[in-house]
């Protein structure tokens, strides 16, 4: 896991190497100073001449120089190496996840992306910082101020031998008790969050059934239970105070009777005044260290869920690939099914499309219909590879479309999905989705094709209009437009529109229909629609059910021949039901 | 909400003074226990530089004589004081260190409590104009910041304030030229906390502003991922991705620059102002300057030895407290929008006609029992002192309605309309028409500007909101089901249905069929808005669930639109069971689940400008008839 996170860590290298090594040199200074003023005080005792403490304070003021130095440096370098790591974690996230095929990303949902963009990368962030400044420095800090201890204070330094062990068992002992219960909590903690989430989305429903008293009910038990769990994990770590205090206490009392004995019954000469009183000092860096050790371990631990989260992106695999020598040109926009069969995971015993073969000419105008979970819209990614077919084999201008260059065939078969988007940006913007260089011209030439133009050309900014994030701001029907006018501009051998009319009128829906005909003959058109005036028209029509093809044929044909299809007619016709939406 | 942000810096002491009052009032023994363990500890941790200090001249008198047992006596005597004042110190501080653990938990699951409750009680209107997100960030980032100050910086800045106090009152006690000295110094780091310290808050708060904006970046993006692929936009993705990420790193990496800059710097100036003091008080002391003290010593050696060391404490502190600066500055932040969320006004009720349970007497009058009967009535005092009741039915009224959402806007012009018991009312009308809008003044989620609703013959305005709504059932486009068993969806409707009549109302809905074949049946657990079920599905559980309530009254908003025709079939039937009996108000974007309504009522623009039957519609060859054979757009 950690050698996968430190693939990121590339360009912040330098800092990364830097701030360890400052802090190494603040460490140094941090533990000479004290020894130094010690000397001072010992020599103010003695009661020495001005120059000897001028002498003393310059060393003093230039080492406190070189510390801060140092110190701002190791944090100026700290910040760069952390937040370029986050930087890169999300850029190496976010370029792992345009590498995904539809499949990766069926995996996950929008709004755990995001929080693993955003909340984990941060909590890895905090805890890389603590690990390239904190978790270097408490040790050394301790080994320092130990060494130090014994270099002054010889016997007596024995005390931090007995103190530090303690201490250590203590903290280890508190860190191993709270983490499980933080982890526990932890999850009740998100599962509070949701359901103040679904109270939230579902307040509409939650007023219409006068439940508010209900509800508060509900999250005052759940809220409890957090509580209570939290409450006893922080009960824990809040010994941790406690019992580095108890470990200070101890040392500093039996340094003030022990050393005293010392300084007196050998007379200064195992230990001085002066070595006594900075015992003291190193008393409390040492403690304060493992105290910062034992927080940088629970910091450490707690961040490890979320690197876990932000590897799973990282090493999720694209499970489409380019092959090696692709084809680079479509030939012509004929399809062929030969066999093909389809799941959407190995796991899933249900297979969404069985056993097609299908042969659609190149320039042929085809329908499909069929109820919900009748795998049209699973028929149609297969052709722009934006699955891999189970079995079988699905070819693009008599190629299979596993030789082509991958976005060789995307732009040459450009679909319109049903779950369609437009992203924030002017009408421009996303019309140059289609074709980075499109002119305007050929914008508004590609937009009067799907009917789009006249509504576009009312707006008082007309194609410089700005559209909000999801499209908010135009109606269903004009979004559903813009988005086939946008596939337009690729000029494809194939357009496939997935149920992308279905909130466009009657009338428009067969204006664009019949500007396909007039002026994209050459192009292969697959229509999926739910009402069947919207394919009627088609060359030939597939019935779909149950993934797989129930009948293909004309309209005609198939009123005569097919039980589905009659059924579906007549439940919009005979009884005079259009569907309105 | 702009001009409050604005008042912020302002108010920040508002925000704290509010904020202490409300820890107070969560734990009014508690807390003053806790407060006064820790100025306890505070002040016994200013007091053992002295004793040792005491110790070491005691030391430093005698050692050249060798002799332990003439100095023993007082150097034991003193470890002793400060060993009892240590026990005292950990009792103090195992006690506040427990007591805030209790505190902080316990107030962040009242504060949470009081939103979530307070929330309960907004009107519609609040959760139709505010983003969901934004209101989720309450319950999670800024708890979050909160906690941080109640257990931690709170307590830390308390313990450090008290110390410098108590450290500065020990030097005053030795000497008053020294401690201006370092009172000089001190205000050299406030001014660095103030430059430093605010540069790293001004960065935090941008760092937090190109959060959200990478959020919201990537959402959009996640979102539309599968349009990124099938136009091989990947790469211009990638682009505007780097620029987004790029100025989160920029604002991130200075807000953290500063941050981690502050403790080496403030602690160097410590050591400056130590050596600073030595040189001062060792010049004064050749000098021979007279001292000015509260305990009147003179200058000598005993005096500038202790000084030092409390130097070192009192700028210790000073690095603490400038270690809480961001902390704070996030945290008030996060404190003041969680006081707005509790100070949004709650919907307000006026009503005072309520639903009682009701039985005919022999009279063929009706009057009021306490058991459930599944009779209702209106129980309606008049200012009179007299009480009638009127027979709940389920006639809904409008009389000139006018509405608007924001004044001036007035998006329902003069709607009148009849529905009477067991009738079914349809809405058409393209997208902002005012369907869904007229609904929500049935179930008063809005309040009309103009005109009268009445139910029953009662002005809606007297009746208690809960009532009203508990007589109104209804079934949205968007299914809101909630983490629980399959049976708690559907008793969901009615909180004293028992399992029988529950799963009665999931057959009439046409759902026991499928509920059936779940992995657990009726106790199979759900999850993520139902995630594991079809849309279909989902829209039956709703279905049973207003079933289950049993209501005279129905709302159907768009309850069909999103399943296909076929699945549909299946639905229509469970809503057609629904239907029968009850007065049924429905949107529809299909026209053929409005077909069989006693009236359809076309809106346009907030008027209606049709209405009829189906057939009269039809002979019209109005709106509806365009609309019917599809030659007018809908959305």
């Amino acid at each position: 896991m950690i050698k996968i996170l430190a693939k990121s860590i590339r360009e912040y290298k330098k800092p990364a190497i830097l701030t360890p090594i400052l802090v190494t040199g603040e460490v140094v200074f941090e533990c000479i100073i004290p020894y130094l003023i010690a000397q001072l005080v010992n020599q103010i005792q003695a009661g020495c001449e001005m120059i000897v403490i001028v002498k003393y304070g310059t060393v003093l003021v230039v080492l406190a120089l070189l510390s801060l130095l140092l110190g701002a440096m190791a944090g100026s370098y700290c910040a760069t190496a952390s937040c370029g790591l986050a930087r890169n974690l999300r850029k190496d996230m976010f370029y792992k996840i345009q590498s995904y095929s539809f499949e990766n990303i069926d995996k996950f949902s929008v709004s755990s992306l995001v929080t693993r963009m955003t909340t984990d990368v941060t909590n890895v962030q905090q805890a890389y910082m603590m690990i390239i400044r904190a978790a270097i420095r408490s040790p050394l800090m301790l080994i320092f101020s130990f060494i130090m201890g014994f270099v002054m204070g010889g016997r007596v330094a024995v005390i931090y031998l007995v103190t530090i062990p303690i201490l250590a068992i203590a903290l280890t002992l508190v860190v191993r008790k709270t983490m499980p219960i933080f982890r526990k909590v932890f999850k009740k903690y998100d599962a509070l969050n949701a359901s103040v989430q679904e109270n939230i989305r579902g307040m509409r429903v939650v007023k219409s059934y006068v439940r508010e008293e209900y509800e508060k009910k509900k999250f005052h038990v759940a809220a409890d239970d957090v509580r209570a769990d939290f409450t006893r994990a922080e009960r824990i770590l809040a010994l941790n105070n406690p019992i580095m205090m108890f470990c200070v206490y101890l040392v500093m009392v039996v340094i003030l009777t022990f050393g005293s004995y010392t300084v007196i019954t050998t007379r200064g000469l195992d230990l001085n005044v002066g070595q006594m009183s900075s015992l003291l000092t190193y008393n409390f860096q040492i403690l304060m260290s493992l105290m910062m050790l034992s927080m940088v371990f629970v910091m450490i631990t707690m961040a490890e869920e979320s690197a876990k989260r932000i590897v799973e992106v990282l090493t999720e695999e694209s499970s489409l690939k380019n092959p090696e020598n692709p084809v680079m040109a479509v030939k012509d926009g004929s399809i062929d099914f030969d066999n093909v069969s389809f799941k959407y995971s190995k796991k899933a015993d249900r297979m969404a499309l069985k056993d097609i073969n299908l042969h659609i000419r190149s320039g042929e105008v085809i329908g499909i219909i069929g109820g919900t979970g009748s795998s049209k819209s699973t028929l149609i990614q297969l052709i722009s590879r934006l699955y891999d077919t189970t079995e079988g084999t699905v070819k693009v201008g008599g190629v299979d479309v596993r030789e082509y260059d991958m976005e060789v065939l995307r732009n040459q078969v450009a679909v319109v999905l049903q779950k369609n988007v437009l992203f924030s940006g002017t009408i421009k913007d996303n019309l140059r989705w289609g074709n980075q260089d499109a002119t305007d011209e050929e914008m508004i030439e590609a937009c009067k094709l799907a009917q789009a133009d006249e509504f576009v050309q009312q707006f008082p900014d007309k194609y410089d209009t700005w559209i909000e994030q999801g499209g908010t701001n135009v109606s269903g029907g004009q979004k559903q437009r813009l988005c086939i006018a946008r596939a337009l501009l690729k000029k494809p051998k194939i357009l496939i529109l997935d149920d992308s009319t279905s909130a466009v009128d009657t009338r428009t829906d067969a204006l664009i229909r019949k500007a396909f005909r007039e002026f994209i003959p050459e192009t292969t058109k697959i229509i999926i629609a739910q009402r069947v005036a919207s394919v009627e028209d088609a060359d030939r029509i597939i019935v779909m059910d149950g993934g797989t093809i129930n009948a293909i044929g004309t309209h005609e044909e198939l009123l005569k021949n097919n039980e589905i299809y009659r059924e579906v007619y007549t439940s919009q016709n005979k009884a005079g039901d259009n569907d309105a939406q | 909400m702009r001009n409050k942000t604005e008042k912020n810096a302002g108010s920040r002491r508002g925000v704290v003074l509010r904020l202490v009052k409300t820890l107070f009032s969560f734990y009014p023994v508690l807390l003053p226990i806790a407060i006064i363990c820790i100025i306890f500890d505070a002040v016994i941790s200013a007091i053992p530089s002295v004793f040792m200090q005491n110790v070491l001249a005691v030391v430093e008198d005698t050692f050249q004589s060798g002799d332990w047992s003439a100095a023993s006596g007082a150097i034991l005597g003193m470890v002793g004081i400060l060993g009892a004042l240590y026990v005292l110190s950990l009792i103090a501080g195992f006690t506040h260190t427990q007591l805030m653990a209790i505190i902080t938990q316990g107030s962040l699951a009242k504060m949470r409590e009081k939103m979530f409750d307070g929330m309960q009680d907004l009107p519609i209107k609040y959760f139709d104009t505010h983003n969901h997100g934004d209101v989720m960030s309450y319950y999670t980032n800024d708890i979050d910041t909160l906690r941080q100050m109640i257990s931690q910086s709170f307590p830390q800045l308390l313990r450090a304030v008290i110390l410098c106090l108590a450290v500065l009152f020990i030097m005053l006690y030795y000497s008053v030229w020294l401690t201006l000295l370092v009172l000089l110094g001190v205000v050299c780091m406030i001014v660095v906390v103030k430059k430093v310290g605010g540069g790293s808050a001004r960065y935090f708060l941008r760092q937090q502003q190109a959060i959200g904006k990478t959020e919201g970046f990537v959402e959009e993006m996640m979102n539309g991922q599968k349009v990124i692929k099938v136009f091989c936009h990947e790469e211009e993705a990638k682009a505007d991705f780097d620029k987004v990420n790029d100025e989160l790193f920029e604002n991130s990496r200075t807000a953290h620059r500063y941050a981690n800059m502050l403790m080496p710097i403030l602690s160097n100036i410590g050591y400056v102002l130590y050596v600073a003091v030595a040189l001062v008080g060792g010049y004064l002391l050749l000098l021979g300057v007279p001292n000015i003290s509260i305990s009147g010593l003179a200058f000598s050696i005993s005096i500038v030895v202790p000084f030092l060391n409390m130097t070192r404490q009192f700028t210790g502190n000073i690095g603490q407290m400038s270690n809480q600066v961001n902390a704070i500055v996030m945290g008030l932040a996060g404190t003041k929008r969680i006081f707005d969320l509790v100070d949004e006004k709650p919907e307000t009720d006026e009503g005072y006609v309520t639903l009682v349970n009701a039985k005919e007497n022999a009279n063929g009058e009706i009057e009021e029992c306490a058991e459930r009967t599944n009779v209702w009535a209106w129980k309606h005092p008049h200012h009179d002192g007299t009480i009638t009741y009127t027979k709940l039915q389920g006639d809904v009224r409008f009389y000139d309605v006018d509405f608007a959402y924001e004044e001036g806007k007035t998006v329902l012009h003069d709607i009148s309309l009849y529905a009477k018991p067991g009738q079914k009312i349809a809405f058409v009308g393209s997208t902002g028409a005012g369907k869904t809008t007229i609904t929500n003044l049935i179930n008063r989620f809005y309040d009309i500007a103009d005109g009268k609703i009445r139910y029953d013959g009662i002005n809606i305005n007297k009746i208690k909101k809960a009532d009203l709504r508990r007589s109104l059932g209804i079934v949205l486009q968007d299914t809101n089901l909630f983490t629980g068993t399959v049976m708690d969806n559907i008793r969901y409707g009615n909180l004293d249905a028992t399992d029988e009549e529950c799963i009665v109302a999931a057959q009439l809905a046409g759902a026991d069929d499928f509920i059936r074949r779940l992995p657990q049946g009726y106790d199979t657990p759900l999850s993520g808005n139902g995630a594991s079920l079809s849309q279909g599905q989902r829209q039956l559980l709703a279905i049973a669930r207003a079933a289950v309530a049993d209501p005279p009254v129905m709302i159907l908003d768009e309850a069909t639109s999103s399943i296909d025709t076929r699945t549909e079939a299946i639905v229509q039937q469970g809503m057609d069971a629904l239907m029968t009996g009850r007065t049924v108000f429905v949107i529809a974007h299909r026209l053929s689940t409005v077909r069989n309504s006693n009236a359809i009522m076309v809106l346009d623009h907030g008027r209606i400008i049709e209405r009829g039957t189906h057939e009269e519609l039809l002979a019209l060859k109005g709106t509806y008839y365009q609309l019917y054979t599809g030659a007018l757009e809908l959305d």
